[in-house]
This record gives C-alpha cells, structure tokens and sequence, in this order.
C-alpha cells in the first residue's frame, strides 16, 4: 500500500501551524448496576425511575462499589495495555449543581485505577502510537432539563451515579482524522472487552476535547482551550477544525490564546467560550471518607488478564496470517467485533480472500444503504460463505453472483435454492457451449470474415452474443476459450 | 411500680422477662416522665402512639430471649427513623421524613426495642452544650441553668432525668462521652466501623461512630452488643463475627496494664479534675491493676487536627442539603443559585454555617496541602502514638473532660473555648479507637464528673470490663432531684 504523507496544517503568514490535539474520553461502563448503588443503568426509562436513596443523595446515604465496575475498567485498562494500580483512591470533586445531588462527584483524582497505556491507529501514513495518560473511574451526574418549563428547570436523576471510565490521552493527536480513528479504535477495544456499548446517541460516549495550536517544528505547546462535553465523532472534528483556525487567526493577529473552557454550538458550528481559568471551579478535591481505597489483588488483574478476548490489533495480524488478508482488508474486517465474526464464520466455509472482498465490497454497500449492521444483517454468514463458494467453483460467474446476492436480500433466501430454482447455474459444459458459439457464428457469417481480416474488437461482440444466448449463464472464461479456438479455425 | 423508670436498663429487662411489669405499663411510666420533662426540651418528637402500640403487640406476644424486649428507647434524632422525622437538630430538615431505617436502630428494634421518641441534638451534631440545636437548647437534669453537653445533650439529659432507660449518641469528637460525663451517665464511643454509619445524617465521615449511653456499664455491654455488627451497606463496617459483651462481662482486672498519659495533664485543668484522676488510678490499682507512665506526644496536635478534618469532611457531607429533593427550601431567589443561597442560608444556623467555612477553606486550591492534608498526617502520627503505647497497656485512664457541666450560654460566643472542651476525647476519633466515659465523681458544686476508658480497637470488651469493676468500687451515685416535674 503506498503511503501517503501526514499534511493536516494551517497555513498562515508566519509559518505552518500543527495543530495539537488530547482526548477526555467519558465511557459508560457497561454494567447492570450504578457505580456505588443497585439501581438499573437501563436507557431510556421515564425520568427519576432508575434511582435510589444514593444516587438522590437523601441523609445518611453510604455509597458501596460496584466490584463489576472495578473489573470493567481493569478490563479495559488491560485493553489499552496500560498500567492497572493495585492502589486506587475515590476523591470527591465538590460543587453544587442541581443535577448533582450529592453536592459532590465521586471520582479519582490522585491515584486512578488505570495509569499510562497506548493505543495504535491504522493512519494512511502509517501506523501511530497514542498514548494514554491514565483511566479513572467516576460517577456521572443527572441531567437538567430547562426547556420543559418556562420558569423552572427539572432534574433527571435516571443517570445520576451511574459508572463513566474517564479515559485521557497525551496530547498526541494531530488531525481531526486522527481523532476520528482514535475514538472508533477506543470503541472498538471498548465493544471488544464488552465494557462500553460506545452508543455515541444515548451519550455513553462522549468527550472533552483540548486543542492547541504551534508553528510546526515548535517544541513548546501553545496555550490550549478544552471543548466540553462533545457527543459526536463529527462534532468533534468540527469543533477542532473551528477552534483550530481561530486559534491560529489570534496568533496570526498577535494577539494571545487564554486558556478557558469552551462549548461547541452544533447549529452555528463554531466554540464559544464558557468560563475562563481565573473563573475555574475549585473542586476542593479530597479523599471520599465513605470509600475505603480500592486495593486490588494481583490475582485478580491475571485472571482478568487471561479472560480476556482477543482484541482488534492481535486479530488483525492473526487475519494476516492466518487468511492471507493484506493489511487494509484486516484492518476493516477486525474494527468491530462482530464483522470479524461475521467474516470469520464466512472464511471457514469458503474461500478466504474472495470472502473478504464480497463482503467489503458488495455487503457492507448493501447494510451501508440500508443502514444495517452486520449483526442485522439480511444475510447469514452461513448463506454468504455458499455464494463465496458458488462463485470460487465456477457454478455461478460474477455477474450473476450479484443478481443471486440480491434476491438473498430480498428473500433472506440460501443461493443453491436460488441458483436451482430460477436455473441460474453457469454454462461450463465446454460442448454445449461449443455449440451454442457455433451457432452464433454460423449466424454471422460477415462478423467473423471482419474479425479474421483483423477488426479484432469484434471479439467483444461475439461474447456478448454468447451471453445473450444463455442468458447470461455462460462461463465467461470457457466462453473466450472456446470463441478464441473457433475463431482462429 | 412507681419507680421502674429509676432503674438500670438491665434490672427493668428482669422485671419485664419475670412478668413484674409489663412493656405497656414501662412505657407508660416512661410517658409520664416525658410529658412532666418538657421544660428540659430534650425532645424534637415523640412516638407515644406507636411506642404504645409496640408495647401492646410486645405484651400479647412476648419474646423474651431478645437482648432487649419490650424496651422503649429514643434515640438521637441523628438516626434516620422510617416514616418518623428526622431533623438533626437543624432547621434545613425540619420537615424531614425518612422512608428508611439506620442499620444501628434497624438493629435495635430487631433486639426487642421500639421507638419512644427522637432526642434533641446540636445541629448536625456540631456542638459541645447541645445550644446550637434549632429546636432550642436542652436542659441538664443536675441543674436548670446547666448545659447537658453535646452534641448528644438530649440523650443524656433524657437518660439522666429517667426519660428513657437507655440511649444512642453519636460521637465525632467527644460527642458521647462529653455528656455522659456532665450528666453522671456511662457513654461508649466503640471502635470506628464497629456500628454502621448507614442511616444515620453524616457529620464526619471518618469519625463519626454511634454508641450506647446508658445508667451503667452492664446496661452499655447490652445496647453495644445490640446495636454493633457489620453492615455491607457501609464501607467502612468491619467484618467481624458478633460478640456477646454483656455475657462476657467479668469484673476481675487483676494485672491489667493502665496507662497514664502525661500530656493529658492540661495547663490550667481544675484541681478537681486532677483529683478525680487520682481517685480513679487508686480505684484500678486496688483492684490490682498496674498503672504506668505513658506519653502520647501529638496529643496537643489533635484539636487543631479534628478542627480542620471534621470541618472539611462536613463542608461536603452538608452539601446535598441544597433544597431540591427533600427538606427546608427557600421560596425566595430568582435563580438556582439563589435559591441554594437562601435556603442554606435559612436554613442552616451559626455553627454550622461556621465549620462549613472553615472546611471550605482548608480544602481550596493553595490551602489543601497546608492544612488538610498536613492534618492528615497528624492524625497518623496520634494513631501511631496509641500503638505504641498498646503494646505496653491493656488500657489509657484519663478524664473524659476538662471540667464539669458549664452554664447555658456561657461559651456560646466563645468557639474555642467551646471546642476545647473536646480536648481528652478527640484523639480517640483521630485514632479510631473505643473510649468509655465513665461517672466517677462529683464536684464541689455537685455536678458529675467523668474519667475516659480508652482502649485498642475492636477491645470493647476489656475497657468494659475494666469500667465494669470500676464502677462497682467507685461508688458513684446520682444526686438528681427530679425538679422540674
């Protein structure tokens, strides 16, 4: 595969800006339960039926860990191949919100769960290294509604303590682009573990965004602005292309960046600031004396460590190998879990490498038009693999491969029965094929006289009879044997 | 019968399980009492229908194999108490009805007792005269213009004045063990996480800890051995099997080591409590306990240390009181944060609002490492200092206070002077360790005075039994007359 050069700049009179991106990505673990309380972490109940003393925060309320929780962000702290503590403190983070019952947020500040780890992206120049500064465990909080009422705002507890892994990266990120590929990478190794859905509409994942902005080959950082609170890949990529420019239109003027807190408006598609550093919360951030530190047995990390499946970067080199896949068909075929499973499925029943370009071409063109995934998909890995077949033994040729890949849409139908039922078999019986181009040429006599005196592009035409004839059943290999033995005769 | 309410909590039990009274007639009695006692305002509420009808059911059913049937108790008004209000002693919950119960009532309830009402308390617990309550000060039975302590001053002015046969407190700093000794009663503070905190209004979290007052030491063993017990709804429970403190009561303390530390000799400590000590050492050596010289140095360190960790643990546990779910709520203010400014102000009082301050400090940015977590080191060197010492003595001796009762209103605009009436008692919730004030005498004027039981965690037992037979050679006696009936 050629590679292509890294070239995300902004260009400005005083030199090429880099621009110089870190993620805070919030990530709802994936659990029954709320970080510290029994209540459902269900979507989309009616508001305030998925709470509980503790999550409303009524007096002498205790918060108790929810140890699926702690083993969720182990799991995925493994699956960033970062450091898991075995030594972990919940602070609170306090400040008063209405949304916020306790008064205070239960998080880590100190001493997270997860430290340093990194994570690899498939770019087109290559491949890159992000690293990961640490993941923390922390409650999210519930959600005010202003616009249900003209002159009061309401409060939805539903969400109110449920389990987020805060995942930060180094300010390693360059591009929007990048971006895009590190938060489907993070999804992918999140559905992976099974320790985050990654459902960006319901908001269990989202990020705050901090971008910077320095003249390439500059050491030193610029002044950097954090974009809260932002749910959508696009969105993101927007508000980094936004802020980006008009941090580099500041510089341009000579003018200074503060360093502030800023909101993305989706519908005007640009940031706006939201409260400066001078105006910053001071959390008062101490250890939550209702929690005990969390200390975690080396055991417990190996078991978690053996159980784990495999991820998206050990399947990819093992599709290499194993199904003789280059690097671009693996790397799809391995970004989420359950196109790897579909493709795996697939491969065993048929043949491998033609598998993959089916499936990344005409399959995923169909769900893609459809707005399926692959786990909704009309066609079971079972039935693709026997068109695969069909097609790798010569009993159906391409084209009509298509023609039976569309009623297997329509009709959720097994090719053979297709193929059988509406005879669509390829002609590959060299005689009757032989006979069928005798026919043909019998028949235009003056079109082989032109193409024996040299008007070669006849060929063509004589296939297209051939095919006409058989309604499109011939084997297209033997057809041009043959036509090309007969022709010359 | 006219006297029962005179007795001890375990000899009412033997008339009770001996058929000599029945559990209605007990909590008549106890009524009676109550309503002649409203000039002590030590209580916020009382539950006489339900405490009759408790009786009634106890009566037509005994059980009597229960560490505490037919027994009406009230408690603290700390402890959340299903369906009954539970205000703290604060206006910001004065309309405040739980629809659960805290584990420790929960616990005693299933030993055979019930609810007879909720005792007035400083707010929040904050406090060491029990002034600082919404619902007005409580009154000493030892003398009208005295202060029952605090923060549990309805618990033992009640207990004191024969209102209920026994109690619950809470203890944060001295909290217990303070007005068990202005009032002549027996008050334990047990070992951090030996009783669950759940459902019961938070203070400190990392020290707060319920525990029994009660008339004597045996009656402690059983409320202790009642109300204890590992509770998986609070983190900081200790998981450990249930002991039976009042089978195991014995009254030998023959070689028994008692420490005597000499940084609890204060500069300015009145004479008489320096002779109470005294009187107290000789009562242990008699019985043949061995009294050695310990030093806790960073004794002196522990008021400044409590002040700022219990402040600071305070000024977040407060801070769900915002008016939004439940409780007092402003009605004036034009925005969310005006309504929280109104309420809190509203509906918090003085000390509160002032610890609140002072928490708030010692947490912000550029303070935090200067006081709080400097604090936090203290506190392991005073925890440390207890260790050392306990591997040389069963036991510390001290005075549970620096004097006796003080007058209504006579600290009130002096907070330090006030605070630093918890000087003998915080270290132990710095430490997290059990201390048992005991009544060993009186003053000059006639008012109680207590001696401190301090000993190893989760060594409940030891210091029980050693208060035990302290308290059988002492000689003690309770001088109140009931004049406000």
């Amino acid at each position: 595969m050629s590679k292509e050069k890294f070239d995300y700049f902004i260009n400005g009179e005083k030199g090429k800006y880099e621009v110089v991106i870190g993620l805070e990505v919030h990530a709802q673990v994936l659990s029954n339960s709320k970080l510290f309380s029994g209540s459902s972490t269900k979507f989309g109940a009616d508001p305030n039926k998925q709470v509980s003393l503790i999550d409303s925060a009524f007096p002498g309320m205790l918060p108790v860990i929810n140890e699926e929780c702690v083993k969720q962000a182990v799991r995925t702290g493994l699956g960033l191949n970062a450091k898991i503590n075995n030594y972990s403190v919940f602070d609170r983070k306090n400040y008063f919100y209405a949304d916020l019952p306790q008064g205070y947020q239960i998080s880590q500040y100190k001493n997270p769960i997860v430290g340093e780890g990194k994570v690899l992206l498939d770019m087109p120049y290559g491949s890159k290294e992000i690293g990961i500064e640490r993941l923390h465990l922390e409650q999210d909080a519930g959600k005010s509604i202003h616009d249900m009422d003209p002159s009061s705002t309401y409060v939805d507890l539903n969400r109110s303590g449920i389990a987020l892994m805060e995942i930060v990266s180094k300010p390693d990120l360059r591009s929007p682009d990048e971006v895009n590929v590190y938060i489907k990478k993070l999804r992918s190794i999140m559905r992976y573990l099974g320790t985050c859905d990654g459902n960006m509409q319901e908001g269990s994942l989202r990020a705050d965004v901090n971008v910077s902005v320095r003249l390439a080959g500059d050491k030193k950082f610029g002044t950097r602005c954090e974009i809260k609170n932002v749910n959508s890949i696009k969105f993101m990529q927007m508000a980094i292309e936004y802020e980006a420019n008009r941090q580099v239109e500041l510089l341009e003027e000579g003018k200074q960046i503060d360093q502030e807190t800023r909101l993305f408006d989706t519908k005007k598609n640009e940031t706006r600031s939201m409260r400066s550093k001078e105006d910053a919360h001071d959390y008062r951030y101490f250890p939550d004396p209702d929690l005990l530190p969390l200390k975690l047995e080396q055991k417990l990390i190996e078991d978690l460590k053996k159980s784990l499946p495999e991820l998206p970067d050990n399947k990819k080199e093992r599709f290499i190998q194993e199904y003789g896949l280059n690097s671009y068909e693996a790397n799809v075929l391995v970004s989420e879990k359950e196109i790897s499973d579909y493709y795996e499925e697939v491969a065993k029943l048929s043949d491998k490498k033609l598998a993959a370009t089916w499936m990344m071409g005409d399959l995923f063109a169909m769900l893609n038009n459809k707005g399926l995934n692959i786990s909704n998909s009309p066609i079971s890995a079972k039935n693709f693999a026997e068109l695969v077949q069909s097609i790798k033994s010569g009993e159906i040729s391409g084209r009509i491969a298509k023609e039976v890949f569309e009623i297997m849409v329509e009709s959720g139908d097994n090719p053979k029965k297709i193929i059988e039922s509406k005879g669509m078999k390829q002609q590959s019986d060299p005689k009757k094929l032989e006979k069928m181009i005798n026919e043909i040429l019998s028949k235009n006599k003056d079109k082989v006289d032109q193409y024996k005196a040299g008007k070669e592009k006849l060929f063509g035409f004589f296939v297209g009879q051939v095919m006409k004839l058989s309604g499109g059943k011939a084997n297209p290999q033997l057809t041009n044997e043959i036509l090309k033995k007969l022709l010359k005769g | 019968m006219s006297n029962i309410t005179n007795q001890s909590l375990s000899e009412i039990l033997k008339s009770i399980k001996s058929k000599k009274i029945s559990s209605l007639e007990l909590t008549q009695a106890y009524i009676k009492n109550i309503e002649n006692a409203k000039k002590l305002n030590s209580f916020v509420t009382t539950t006489f229908d339900q405490a009759l009808e408790n009786a009634k059911k106890f009566d037509n059913k005994p059980n009597n194999e229960q560490l505490l049937s037919g027994v009406p108790l009230a408690v603290k008004d700390l402890f959340c108490t299903e369906n009954v209000k539970t205000t703290a002693g604060s206006n910001i919950l004065n309309n405040f009805i739980p629809s659960y119960e805290s584990t420790v009532t929960k616990n005693l309830w299933k030993n055979g007792a019930f609810l007879l009402g909720k005792l007035n308390c400083d707010e929040f617990a904050m406090g060491s005269s029990n002034e600082t309550s919404f619902f007005g000060n409580v009154i000493n039975p030892v003398g009208d213009h005295l202060v029952p302590g605090g923060s549990s001053g309805g618990s033992s002015s009640a207990l004191a004045a024969d209102l209920t046969p026994a109690t619950i407190g809470t203890d944060t700093g001295g909290s217990i063990r303070q007005p068990a000794s202005f009032t002549g009663t027996v008050g334990l503070k047990p070992t951090y996480g030996l009783c669950s905190r759940w459902g019961i209004v938070a203070f400190a979290s990392s020290l707060d800890q319920a525990g029994p007052m009660t008339k004597t030491v045996n009656d402690c063993s059983i409320m202790l051995e009642a109300m204890s017990g590992f509770d998986e709804k609070d983190s900081t429970s200790i998981n450990k099997k249930k002991e039976t403190y009042s089978k195991n009561l014995k009254d030998n303390i023959k070689g028994l080591k008692i420490g005597i530390p000499k940084e609890y000799r204060v500069d300015n400590m009145p004479k008489e409590i320096d002779e109470l000590w005294e009187k107290g050492k000789k009562i242990l050596k008699d019985l043949g306990a061995q009294l050695i010289d310990i030093s806790l140095p960073h004794t002196k360190y522990a008021l400044p240390t409590y002040y700022i960790v219990a402040p600071a643990e305070a000024s977040s546990n407060l801070a769900r009181y915002d008016g939004v779910r439940y409780g007092y709520r402003s009605q004036k203010g034009k925005d969310l944060i005006e309504m929280y400014e109104n309420t809190r102000s509203e509906g918090f009082g003085d000390e509160v609002k002032r610890r609140i301050l002072i928490g708030t400090y010692v947490l912000s940015s550029g303070y935090y490492d200067a006081y709080y977590l400097k604090a936090q080191k203290v506190r392991q060197l005073i925890k440390k200092d207890f260790d050392d010492s306990f591997t040389k003595v069963d036991a510390i001796l001290t005075p549970s206070t620096p004097s006796s009762a003080f007058k209504i209103g006579e600290k009130t605009n002096d907070p330090v002077s006030m605070y630093l009436n918890d000087i003998f008692t915080v270290p132990v919730n710095l430490a997290g360790l059990p201390a048992l004030s005991l009544p060993a005498g009186l003053d000059k004027k006639g008012y109680p005075l207590g001696l401190q039981l301090i000993g190893k965690a989760l060594d409940e037992q030891k210091i029980l039994n050693i208060g035990y037979a302290f308290e059988k050679n002492c000689g003690y006696k309770n001088e109140i007359k009931k004049w406000w009936s």
